[in-house]
């Protein structure tokens, strides 16, 4: 059940941030890393965990994102039950995953279900960059996939909020398979009029983004929010070039043709409201 | 006066003696009551004359006017929850191409349109509304997905053409032209055109090939822009005003050649002097239209559009 993701989570969780050398009070305050400005935790939380001074997207676990999007008490969870295996018989990641189920609350790095967005019955697929950094292996591609014909079954929109470093190293070629898996079952979603929304956030990179994150009728991103498929430092060894600052953020890609939008989490339930009402059927004719 | 235009010279030369003459009479005792309305009464004569008589040079004009009302206005006048879209998923966004999806009288469509700006900040950031190829793929990506979803596609043109660079060039001007043509062709939903301002050549009629297509009043549809055909047939572009009269480019030599359907009128002296009014004008033109497309199934509407573009031509066959 979802109360259990919530029961298991600190209600207020210290944001960590890169430049933080603990010169801020844990939990109580936070460090904005990109205005410095220190500020109360619990009114960048009121606030959708955008900070108050510059609007910079402090990341969200599955949980946050689910409070903030889906009708207060509409979501309902599919497959919470699906765990990875071992596949390869890689050493220690049963322990690894064993180590983030207990830190996160979750069974995976992605929480798929239906819900309701302002009433609109959406199926909505989130993924958390706090498990195995949402990375995807063969639980995340199967929970992809199953809500995507579950939508496909019940005549649903699919909208997914990514956040993912790519591929599951640990489970090699099955990792890379979900690629293809996951965007099979949205072409055929797709080629019956399915709706499908992407919304990317930070961090959509390697096989995620070069996958279902790609694929929506709409691609939207949060601002700021980091993708692309290949690293920076990979690139930047291989072309010896530095790149510049804002290179595969989410402004980067709308400039080169990728997005749709760049939506501010404080609009982003509204946005896909309206959206969300302009693809039901109804209305006069004119 | 700022954007006066050339044939209304002697109007606003009335206008301003009507205006000095009542401040004279504010200001002192002498009753001009009499003159004012004798002049009021020659204007309206004069305004009659004038919009009435309106030469295709004049058109020209009107319809590149810098306050003419831009796509973006009469989307915002003439549709709710407009949310734009960008991107072609291959390059770039131009922004001198917009579109999205809104509502129409309450119900869901897509627009596309040419984006002018109105000042020299905003021209430049449009490229004075003209396309690079991005900006016809996004066009297309958003009807192909009109398409997808069942929604009326209805295009704003207003363009002096493609954009003529080495960029553009390189990266397929033609081909995204050409290919706006192909694929609009086979739209199985119904798709109105509108020309609001210029129709420059390709670049205008990548956006064209719709079910119907109408012109507001003082827009204009050419292969060329006036000032072009001169300078290649005369080699003189300033006899642009001839080349103007010769080409038959304004709405209603058109629909004299039965290229467009329906002329939208405009508000006397051009578009931008009454925006509103000028959109409720568009307004009744776009409904009929819709009406009559959304009962023809989406074979109908191929079929339409096939039948509306090949009985296009003038040509005489030497009987053997
Ligand atoms: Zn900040």
């Amino acid at each position: 059940m979802l109360k259990d993701i919530f029961a298991k989570k600190k209600k207020y969780a210290t944001i960590p941030s890169e430049h933080d050398k603990n010169d801020v009070p844990e939990g109580i305050l936070t460090k904005c890393p990109k205005c410095k400005k220190i500020i109360y935790t619990k009114e960048i939380y009121k606030n959708h965990k955008v900070c108050l001074q510059c609007g910079y997207h402090h990341s969200m676990n599955a949980a946050e994102r689910i409070e903030c999007l889906a009708d207060e008490g509409s979501f309902q969870e599919f497959n919470q039950h699906l765990t990875s295996e071992n596949p390869l018989g890689f050493p220690d990641y049963l322990e690894k995953l064993e180590k983030d189920k207990k830190k996160t609350g979750l069974n995976e790095a992605v929480v798929t279900g239906v819900c309701t967005i302002d009433g609109h019955k959406t199926v909505l697929t989130i993924m958390d960059s706090t498990f195995r950094m949402g990375s995807m292996g063969s639980v995340v591609g199967e929970k992809i996939a199953d809500a995507v014909r579950v939508a496909e079954d019940q005549n649903l929109p699919f909208i997914i909020f990514t956040a993912s470093g790519g591929a599951r190293m640990q489970e090699g070629v099955l990792s890379l398979m979900q690629m293809a898996k996951t965007s099979i079952a949205l072409k055929r979603f797709s080629d019956k009029g399915g709706l499908i929304v992407s919304v990317m956030t930070h961090p959509t990179t390697g096989g995620v983004s070069a996958s279902f994150a790609s694929l929506g009728d709409y691609n939207f991103a949060e601002p700021g929010a980091l993708i692309g498929f290949a690293g920076r430092r990979i690139i930047e060894q291989t072309i010896r070039e530095k790149l510049p600052e804002d290179f595969q953020t989410a402004e980067f890609l709308m400039e080169h043709g990728q997005l749709d939008q760049v939506i501010s989490r404080l609009d982003m339930k509204q946005k896909l409201s309206v959206l969300l009402s302009m693809h039901e059927k109804g209305g006069e004719s004119w | 006066m700022v954007n006066e235009l050339e044939f209304e010279k002697p109007l606003n030369q009335l206008r301003e003696k009507i205006n000095e003459l009542k401040a004279f009479t504010t200001d002192s005792e002498v009753d001009l009551s009499e003159e004012i309305a004798k002049l009021e009464e020659r204007l309206t004569r004069l305004e009659e004359d004038i919009y009435s008589s309106i030469k295709p040079w004049d058109r020209v004009q009107l319809a590149r006017h810098p306050e003419r009302p831009t796509a973006l206005e009469y989307i915002e006048e003439l549709f709710e929850d407009f949310m734009e879209m960008h991107g072609d998923r291959l390059y770039g966004d131009d922004h001198a191409i917009v579109g999205g999806i809104a509502r129409y009288k309450g119900k869901a469509v897509t627009v596309i349109g040419h984006q002018r700006g109105k000042d020299t900040k905003e021209n430049i950031k449009r490229n004075f509304g003209m396309p690079h190829p991005e900006g016809y793929r996004k066009a297309l990506r958003l009807m192909k997905q009109a398409e997808k979803f069942k929604r009326p596609i209805i295009c704003f043109i207003d363009t002096k053409g493609a954009y003529p660079g080495k960029a553009a060039e390189e990266r397929g001007q033609s081909e995204a032209i050409a290919r706006n043509l192909f694929e609009m062709a086979g739209l199985t939903v119904p798709v109105i055109c509108i020309v609001i301002g210029e129709g420059g050549s390709g670049g205008a009629l990548a956006l064209g090939v719709g079910n119907h297509l109408h012109m507001l009043e003082n827009s204009t549809y050419s292969v060329i822009s006036p000032e072009g055909a001169a300078s290649i047939l005369w080699k003189d572009a300033s006899l642009a005003k001839q080349a103007a009269e010769s080409m038959k480019i304004t709405a209603p030599d058109l629909k004299g050649m039965g290229i467009i359907d329906e002329i939208i009128p405009e508000v006397r002296g051009g578009a931008h002097r009454d925006i509103k009014t000028q959109a409720k004008a568009i307004d009744q033109v776009l409904l009929r239209s819709l009406k009559e497309l959304s009962k023809m199934d989406e074979q109908s509407l191929v079929a339409q559009r096939y039948d509306k573009f090949q009985s296009i031509g003038e040509f005489t066959k030497e009987t053997v």
